[in-house]
């Protein structure tokens, strides 16, 4: 294992963040907090609770997932594509490191700050909205689960990506839209039961779920589901990054 | 003495079909300086991607200080470092930080001591604080050597490392490269300049067409496919070669007052004694004479356009 290689790059990835510290945190930290304001304070008063719970508190779960899957696939995505698009890529591929050793380094740093810029959020989240963790084990158990998971997504979009578009196509056109279709807002037993059904096939429902129950012991589906579905989700994208590393697909010819 | 680079039946078809290498074979001596010459296209980059990791072969066996370049990746790799042809930098990064972080990339545990002394090396140490982004681009150059230096590596590629660098830079670079061979360190370098290799190489190898076509000791290629060029400066005009001439291979130059006489140095010298001795004999007299040996650059040229 070559561990200062890891080290190298997580550090290099980590520096990264901390010169681009308003656009990977504070930014979707103020993005997050004004959801607070609108939706938490100012409408959420005049909403009724969910599954008494009071709206501003219920949607505290889902924003918080929506920064963190947006930050996960854009830090990571970002990372690795970089280096492919300034070149400093070959060093990478010719330096003793396996391919292993490469994504903990990337993803890592990547999960990383995802981790801490959700835990930020919750922190800010206090002033606005008042709100209990009943399970914090689980908690920051999905934290840091969908860190890593949508991390390693975002390394593959990275490696797939020959350009700037794609690299912000699937968070903005796929991923936005799978959050606030996913439950951020509301609960899926409000919707007609033809969209129950269609939900079910969005997996961030999931995800958003889980972490809901971490926090309030309320769900859409079952926890066991929940976490079964990230863990699902997490090896498919451990298994195409296998396959990319196997055939050097755009990284190696 | 085994050799640091020993490349067996190499062959590179890459994904479009397009065959870059064909059943490349070369040995490279521990501590030599090997020019690596060709033309634009010719699999030079190819060759030195492949040995490094960046490109995968399609067929054939390379091994670097004894390590198979694919089985044993990982103790291949670390004897290797590789300076591109592009200047591919970080912008951001501090030089310090960028040559720490190859080091460290490399598998080495830190060692300060020695990233200072590859930076004073290198004329960097002055901008150890600064953003590569604010870099010349000589400067760049450096960096990125600097980053090839930082694990000690066995071996060296320097894949075109003079290109669009100026000339003070230039030897700079060469007295670098000598001191490296001087500790011990085997060199591999592909270069347009022709004056580079001759200054610089102990063996020079040529690749036309993803084929080695030579491999030669310098001096020996020079002797061996060197020209030598005799030219007689006449009194008199000449309107065509004499007959009795003809046996050698003469030119006239086209004001009629030169002859040309070429010949390989390799040769028996005696083809210009007895053109000397006809010219006497014919009455031809010539006010002076100076011969020419070919350069490293034109026997390349005559080698890839034959």
């Amino acid at each position: 294992m070559n561990l200062y290689g890891i080290r190298a790059i997580y550090k290099f990835e980590m520096a990264r963040m901390r010169r681009t510290v308003m656009q990977s945190v504070l930014s979707p930290v103020i993005s997050t907090c004004l959801y607070f304001v609108v939706f938490g304070s100012a409408i959420g008063s005049r909403m009724g609770d969910i599954d008494n719970i009071a709206y501003g508190a219920y949607i505290i779960p889902g924003l918080v997932m929506l920064s963190l899957l947006m930050q996960s696939i854009s830090n990571a995505s970002f990372g690795i594509y970089m280096p492919k698009f300034s070149g400093t890529i070959y060093e990478v591929l010719s330096a003793p490191v396996s391919y292993v050793e490469v994504v903990l380094g990337y993803v890592g740093a990547a999960a990383t700050k995802s981790v801490i810029l959700g835990l930020i959020i919750l922190a800010t989240a206090k002033f606005f909205v008042d709100y209990d963790v009943l399970h914090p084990f689980w908690m920051l158990s999905f934290l840091v689960l969908t860190s890593v998971t949508f991390s390693l997504f975002g390394f593959i979009i990275g490696i797939w990506a020959d350009g700037f578009e794609k690299l912000q196509i699937v968070p903005m056109m796929i991923v936005t839209p799978l959050v606030f279709l996913g439950g951020t807002f509301y609960s899926i037993d409000m919707l007609p039961e033809v969209w129950q059904t269609v939900s079910l096939f969005n997996p961030v429902v999931y995800l958003i779920s889980g972490f809901r129950w971490a926090f309030y012991g309320v769900s859409d589906v079952h926890i066991a589901i929940s976490v079964g579905m990230t863990l699902v989700f997490l090896t498919a994208c451990m298994v195409g990054i296998w396959w990319i590393f196997k055939t050097g697909y755009r990284l190696r010819s | 003495m085994q050799p640091d680079i020993s490349v067996k039946h190499l062959s590179k078809v890459y994904g479009d079909g397009f065959q870059a290498l064909k059943n490349i074979n070369l040995d490279i001596r521990r501590g030599e300086i090997f020019a690596l010459l060709g033309p634009n296209g010719a699999g030079k980059t190819t060759l030195i991607s492949i040995i490094c990791g960046i490109v995968n072969l399609s067929s054939g066996e390379v091994k670097a200080a004894g390590y198979d370049i694919v089985k044993d990746y990982r103790k291949a790799r670390e004897t290797i470092g590789l300076v591109p042809q592009e200047l591919n930098t970080d912008s951001f990064e501090t030089v310090w930080d960028a040559v720490s972080f190859s080091r460290g990339l490399f598998g080495k545990p830190p060692k300060p001591s020695h990233i200072e002394k590859v930076l004073k090396d290198l004329s960097l140490w002055d901008k150890r604080n600064n953003r590569i982004m604010s870099l010349s681009g000589g400067m760049k150059r450096r960096v990125m050597i600097a980053k090839a230096l930082s694990h000690e590596p066995q071996i060296l590629f320097l894949d075109e490392p003079t290109a669009g660098v100026d000339v003070e830079l230039r030897r700079d670079m060469w007295e670098m490269v000598r001191k490296l061979r001087e500790s011990g360190v085997t060199i591999i370098l592909t270069t347009h300049y022709i004056e580079e290799a001759e200054e610089m190489a102990d063996r020079i190898g040529v690749i036309r067409q993803g084929e080695i076509i030579l491999v030669e000791d310098k001096t020996q290629l020079m002797t061996k496919l060197g020209k030598k060029e005799l030219r007689l400066h006449l009194a008199q005009k000449l309107d065509k070669v004499p007959g009795e001439l003809t046996l050698e291979p003469v030119e006239l130059s086209e004001d009629g007052y030169e002859l040309i006489y070429t010949f390989d140095s390799q040769q028996e010298q005696a083809g210009v004694a007895r053109l000397l001795r006809t010219l006497g004999d014919l009455g031809i007299e010539y006010r002076d004479l100076q011969t020419r040996e070919s350069s490293l650059e034109e026997i390349f040229v005559g080698l890839v356009h034959e």
